[in-house]
């Protein structure tokens, strides 16, 4: 039964992977990755780490895929230039990159000697990998690392805001703006279609002055 | 399953968002195969976890998750940063910074 749900998960796995590079739209790319990331929760479910598998489904496939989809929705059909495909040639040099790499991977890994990966690990103890193993490694061997990488979400978050907002000095002047009000645009007559539903609408726009 | 199963299933997807990064010109994808990578790493520090009983490559895949998810804010902050000033979202085209 463990073979059967690994072969599925390794597959899928490994197709929602070459999903994510070969599909020319990036929001297909972002839902492939959502595939990729549930069977690798499956394989993390295989390998006893129960935690692990549903904090990947809930921070990956949850929180994450879900800021990457405002953002492809975001930038989506702005740039001329943004689901160009490349060339076949960089293509190519990249497939055979690629496989070079997983030679000298299976070679390192594989050809290492090590005799435990050829067994099933280690025998089984009850509470490996729940929520309590974790936590109690996590609060007294790793509390140092723990801390860091909460300042680490919070150094990020704060630079994430910092260089998404809008700057009045920097983008002034790059982006087209609607030019203030003043008083004298209130209180005199308006031209004839401007002011009205219509304009908003975008059907009769402010080009005749 | 042996572990070495689950370590082959980590370099094949490892090489494939290695070659991703190296095709694709979009940032956004090219941030989606940072994330394939890592999470290699994490299905091979998982493995190498239960290869020897022990819960400190599950803390440690944990904490890749933590940073992985700082990397994407930062990119995708980039990403509506360069889309804010009217620049192509694109990395060929996007090299003053390349000396």
């Amino acid at each position: 039964m463990s073979t059967f749900v690994f072969f599925v998960a390794a597959i899928g796995a490994i197709t929602g992977a070459i999903g994510v590079i070969a599909l020319k739209n990036p929001y297909y790319s972002v839902l492939a990755l959502v595939g990729h990331m549930i069977s690798l929760a499956a394989l993390f479910l295989l390998l006893r780490a129960e935690f692990l598998a549903a904090s990947q489904v809930i921070i990956y496939a949850g929180a994450v895929i879900v800021l990457y989809v405002f953002v492809v929705s975001y930038v989506g059909d702005s740039a001329p230039t943004f689901g160009q495909e490349p060339s076949r040639l960089a293509a190519l040099g990249a497939f055979a990159c690629g496989a070079a790499l997983v030679v000298e991977l299976f070679i390192a890994v594989l050809g290492s000697g090590l005799q435990a990966i050829s067994h099933d690990g280690a025998p089984y103890h009850a509470g490996f990998g729940t929520p309590g193993a974790i936590g109690t490694l996590l609060l007294t061997r790793f509390l140092a690392p723990f801390e860091i990488a909460s300042y680490l979400l919070l150094v990020a978050a704060i630079g994430a805001v910092t260089l998404a907002r809008r700057r009045r000095g920097l983008d002034e002047g790059i982006e087209e703006r609607t030019p203030a009000l003043e008083i004298g645009d209130v209180f005199l007559p308006r031209p004839a279609s401007t002011g009205t539903m219509a304009e908003a609408g975008g059907s009769r726009g402010m080009s005749e002055p | 399953m042996s572990i070495g199963w689950y370590l082959a299933v980590s370099a094949i997807v490892f090489a494939i968002g290695a070659g991703g990064v190296l095709v694709r010109r979009n940032p956004v994808v090219i941030l989606l195969c940072l994330e394939l990578m890592l999470n290699a790493a994490n299905l091979a520090l998982i493995g190498f976890s239960r290869m020897w009983g022990n819960g400190d490559g599950q803390v440690f895949a944990l904490v890749v998750i933590v940073v992985a998810a700082c990397e994407v804010t930062v990119g995708l902050g980039l990403i509506v940063a360069i889309h804010r000033r009217r620049l192509p979202i694109d990395v060929d085209e996007l090299r003053e910074l390349q000396g």
